[in-house]
Formats: structure tokens, sequence, C-alpha cells
């Protein structure tokens, strides 16, 4: 018995999803392998082979991999997959385009947004945008297991000495290609694994209005977050976007601005230690989960805030 | 171009969902149920692609108990042609439903497959995909946007770091992201017209399918719940308990 990790990476850098999901898969097992799929990644694999807790690292590096298309890495971790009790990867849209493949190709079902190992066969997941909890209890012979990242604490990226082991078959399916790739470019730090987030809803009123977040994201050294209404309205880019459709998020300190608090959006933030809340509307449903709340109108209450801080 | 739209009915993303009290599973008795969002989108993408004189049918199939012809006849109202009920427990697991869908898929021949990204009971995300596996097709998920031109697919995905673009061959499966489009709403004559649309009922054992699954729930809980703090009562107040108190500012 052993454990499988997807590696989510962007062929530079290893992405700290994947630190969370090495301690659930240690929670499974204490044999946790890692498989990094992409083209010249070999500083990923490094770092892979760094992580404390990995004992083996697979590389499959070809140019066929660049971008990771789930037609191909589905099939390549099928054919690894005969040594392994447990295939994991991070809750990313990575993870979840690509192990529901594998896990129709295996014949098993696969359990999405695991945040709690009870045993090797089961798992706690979060359904009905987090207001219902399962416990799920899985027979298949291989289990395949999309992680949510918030609920496990991220191993030490230090400290591991894994052996690296290349895999040299490739595959190449011909009826999906890469066009193009428009990612956000933002020096501030990654929505999903940042302590502060500060985010921005409807209230927010256009998307010239979001850059009063800066002066306070800037001061916390904080991601900046959204509502779906202020992606759909235009304001903000969807990868801004928290909540059951979009990221799930549990940083230290999240504040929302202009957030009613809509079931959907609760269901990506509510995990994060303390919540604050700046709404106009005192009846506004973020209050009944925020540790703080301000009754306020943003545009005075934002720029006050930048200053105190 | 023929198009499949799977469907299906979940509880109306309005509800406040609750745990039944002996925590076995959430409570469904006398609440609203609707086509779950994403499925909507699938639908009104479909409609469009035919109205836009690419897509020659839009067949709409769901898996569940008869309450789904509901549902079927709604998106019946939207503008697809024909719907066909998989008549089967209701809470299949998505691989039994997957292995469902691909079967109709391959009877219907269907050039393009559209899902929803999630139920938003189940929350999974997985459907699609699946039925992508088993049919060997490639997956276009997330999508926000989708071009069809001379037997392929250009697809807009939305991914975490930003945008994604492919190009999959027909046939091929999408699944829908929130922002595809904005679905309309059914009309009085064609909710009246839907109604002598044809619906046809099939069963896992006509399409050769056996359905079960090796997970089972062992329990179903209501999440902790967050206790609601204090309100503040100025920006000065606000900054003193993020530092003196909660301690998250320095
Ligand atoms: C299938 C589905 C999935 C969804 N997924 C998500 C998701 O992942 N994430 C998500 O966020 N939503 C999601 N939604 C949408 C969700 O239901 C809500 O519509 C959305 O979260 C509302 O965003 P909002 O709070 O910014 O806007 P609103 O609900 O319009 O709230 C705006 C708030 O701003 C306040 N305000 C206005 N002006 C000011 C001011 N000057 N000062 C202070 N406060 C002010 C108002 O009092 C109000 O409370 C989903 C919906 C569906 C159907
Ligand atoms: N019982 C079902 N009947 C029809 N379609 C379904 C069913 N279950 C899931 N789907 C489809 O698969 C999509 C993704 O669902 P899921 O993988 O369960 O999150 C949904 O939006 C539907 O399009």
């Amino acid at each position: 018995m052993s454990v499988l990790i997807l590696a989510e990476h962007d062929n530079k850098s290893l992405k700290p999803a994947t630190l969370n999901t090495v301690t659930a898969a240690l929670d499974i097992h204490s044999d946790v392998h890692v498989l990094v799929v992409g083209a010249d990644c070999q500083a990923v694999a490094d770092a892979a082979c760094n992580i404390a807790g990995v004992s083996k690292v697979l590389v499959a590096d070809n140019a066929v991999y660049e971008h990771q298309l789930a037609e191909n890495v589905s099939k390549l971790i099928v054919e690894v997959a005969g040594e392994y009790s447990h295939i994991l990867a991070p809750a990313t849209t990575t993870g979840k385009n690509t192990l529901p493949r594998v896990a129709a190709l295996l014949d098993v079902a696969q359990l999405s947004d695991v945040i709690k190992v009870e045993a090797p066969d089961t798992f706690v997941r979060p359904i009905y945008a987090g207001n219902a909890i399962a416990t799920v209890k899985s027979n298949d012979a291989v289990k395949v297991i999309t992680v949510r990242t918030t609920g496990f604490d991220a191993a030490s990226s230090e400290g591991g000495n894994a052996v690296s082991e290349p895999l040299a078959h490739v595959i190449e399916s011909n009826k999906s290609r890469f066009v193009k790739e428009q990612v956000a470019q933002s020096d501030r730090p990654e929505l999903t694994s940042a302590s502060v987030i500060v985010s921005g809803g409807r209230g927010m009123g256009s998307g010239e209005n979001f850059a009063l977040l800066d002066g306070v994201a800037d001061k916390l050294g904080a991601a900046i977050g959204a509502s779906r209404a202020a992606v759909d309205a235009g304001f903000v880019p969807n990868d801004l976007q928290v909540g059951q459709t979009g990221k799930t998020v549990a940083p230290d300190l999240y504040i929302a601005i202009g957030i009613s608090g809509a079931i959907q959006h609760l269901a990506g933030m509510k995990d994060a230690k303390v919540i604050v809340a700046i709404n106009k509307d005192e009846e506004a449903p973020i209050f009944n989960v925020a540790d703080y709340g301000l009754v306020a109108d943003l545009f005075d209450a934002v720029p006050e805030l930048e200053t105190s801080l | 171009m023929k198009i499949l739209v799977s469907v299906k009915r979940v509880i109306d993303y309005n509800v406040k969902v609750r745990v039944k009290p002996d925590n076995t599973a959430v409570d469904l008795t006398n609440v609203k149920m609707s086509m779950n969002p994403f499925c909507e989108i699938a639908v009104e993408e479909a409609v469009r692609l035919k109205e836009k004189g690419l897509a020659s049918e839009v067949v709409v199939v769901s898996v569940g108990a008869k309450s789904c012809q509901e549902t079927l006849r709604t998106a019946l109202a939207l503008g697809a042609d024909r719907a066909i009920q998989v008549d089967a427990e209701d809470g299949l697991d998505s691989l039994s439903v997957a292995k469902l869908l691909a079967k109709v898929a391959q009877n219907e021949a269907a050039d393009l497959i559209i899902l929803g990204k999630q139920s938003i009971d189940s929350d999974n995300n997985q459907t699609g995909q699946m039925v992508a596996a088993l049919l060997d097709y490639p997956q276009a998920t997330f999508a926000s946007e989708v071009v069809i031109e001379s037997g392929e697919a250009q697809v807009t995905r939305e991914i975490d770091g930003g945008l994604q673009t492919l190009l999959v061959t027909l046939p091929a499966v999408v699944t829908t992201d929130l922002r595809l489009n904005e679905p309309r709403f059914a009309s009085l004559p064609n909710i009246m017209k839907a109604k002598r649309k044809p619906l046809d009922v099939t069963t896992p054992a006509e399409l050769g399918v056996d359905v079960g699954s090796n997970v089972t729930v062992l329990s179903v809980a209501a999440p902790a719940e967050r206790s609601g703090g204090v309100k503040v009562a100025s920006v000065a107040e606000l900054v003193d308990k993020l530092k003196n108190e909660a301690k998250v500012v320095s």
C-alpha cells in the first residue's frame, strides 16, 4: 500500500497545494510518492524530492506534458496506478479536471474535496456547499481522491530526501490541443495559500473602486478576493472568485467588504480563523459569521482602515 | 451536429439545507427542487448553438426517479427538442451516472455532450470528466466560452490561474462554468409546447449498464456552527480588536 500524489505546479515551481496534499497522504499511509508531469520541470521534481515525508518522485518530463492535458495525464497515471492503494491530487482546477478521468479509467469512484482522513478507507467531505458534512467509506481497490487543501496543514518543503525516477513512456492524445492561456499576473500572495485576504463584492460598485482594497491589502500583505457578483459584473477576473464554485480559502484573517454573505460565498471562506465584515446593511447575513462586524459605508471605512493599519 | 445535454434535479440553490436529526442525509421532504444551475447553463448553450444553426438537435437526459421528468420538461421548455429519462434511484454515484450517460451518448451518436461542471448537492465536479474518459473523448471542463468550427470546439476554460483555451475535436465533452451564458426564462407558450415534446423512458438494464457503488455514506452531519461575533462601532475599534484581541494584525 502506497499513496501517489499528482503534483500541482506550473513547470517552474511546485505549488503549496501539493504540500497540504502530502499531509493528507501521510494520514493514510507512510509511503508517499509524488508524480510530476510537465515539461522542463526538473526544478519541480527537485522541490518534490525535498518535501518531508515523500519517499519517491516519479517524473514525466516531456514537451507533450507542458499543459498537463487531462487526456494524457490521466492515462499516464493509470499506467503507474497498479502499485498504489490511493491516488490523490489537490482539489485545484487541474486536480478536478484530471482525477475523475483516472477514476473512470480504473472503474472506481472518485471522492472530491476530502477535508479529513478518518481511516485509510473512510473520509470526510463537505456537500451542499458545506452545509452538510458527509463521512464516506470506500471499498474500491484504489481510492481516487481530491484533497481540499484548507483541511490539512502544509507538509514541510524541506527535509525530505526522496529518490527520483523518470517515466519515459509518452502519451499524446491528438484530440485535444492547447491554444493559449491568460494567466493573471500579480505580486500578491496566491489566494488559496494567503494568510490574509481582503475580498470585495458587488458593493464595491466598479472595477476602479477595487483599487481601494489595494492599500489595505498592501499593508496586510494580503491577497485580493471577490464574490461572484463582483466577478460577474466584470469588476475583477474570475480567478479571484471565492465560494462554492470558486476557490476555497482558510486564511487567518478574511475581510469581506461589500459582500452580503450568500451561502455560496460562505462555502468558500467560513473556515477562516477570523472573519471581518464591512457592510452598510446591518441585516446582511455575512454578520452572522463575522467575528467582527462593522456597519459602515465602505467608501468611508476602507480608506480609514488603510490609514489606521 | 447533435448535442446531448445532461440535467440533474437538485435542491433549489436558495433553500437553506437541513441535515436530518438522525444524521443519515439531508432532509429533502417538502423542499423546493430545481434544475441544477450549471445544467441550466448547459441547456442554454446547446439551444443557442441550435439557434445559430450549428446544431441539428438538442436531446436532454436525466438519470433519476420519475420526478426528474419535471426537470426534463423544464429543459424542453427552454428549447431542447427531445428528452430521455434513465429511470433509476436518485443519488447514484457519479461513475454509474457517467456510464449511463456515456451509453446514451453512444446510442444517440451525439457529437457534443454538455454537462454542468458541478452538482450543487453532491458538489462532486466529476461526471463530465468520467463520461469523457469512458468514451475516450476529449474534454473541456469549466467552460466560459464555446466556439464550434469545422468539427472542432474551441473552448475557454476557467482555471485557478486565469483562463485557458483548448481546441478539442468532436465528439467531445464540455462542462459549463457560471459565466458561459445567462440562461433564459421559459415562456408560458414554450412551457405548454414542452408538454407535447417527446420524453422517452429507459432503464439501466435496457442500456446494459450495471449500477452500483463501493462507496457508502456512513453519516451526514451539520457543519460546526460559526458563532457570529461582535459588532464594532468604528474602524479604530476594529483595528484595536484585530491587533490586541484576535492578534491577527501586528
Ligand atoms: C450555482 C451558484 C454558484 C454560486 N457560486 C458562488 C461562489 O462560488 N462565490 C460567490 O461569491 N457567489 C456564488 N454564487 C452567487 C451568490 O448566490 C450571490 O449572488 C453572490 O455571492 C452575491 O455577491 P455579493 O455579496 O457581492 O453581492 P450582493 O448580494 O449584491 O451584496 C452586496 C452587498 O454590498 C453591500 N453594500 C453595497 N454598497 C455598499 C457600501 N457602499 N458600503 C458597504 N456595503 C455596501 C450591500 O449591503 C450588500 O450586502 C453562486 C450562485 C449560484 C446560483
Ligand atoms: N443524475 C444525473 N442525471 C443527469 N445528469 C447528471 C446527473 N448527475 C450528474 N449529472 C451531470 O453531471 C454534472 C456534474 O455533476 P457532478 O459530477 O455530480 O458534480 C451535472 O451538472 C449534470 O450535468
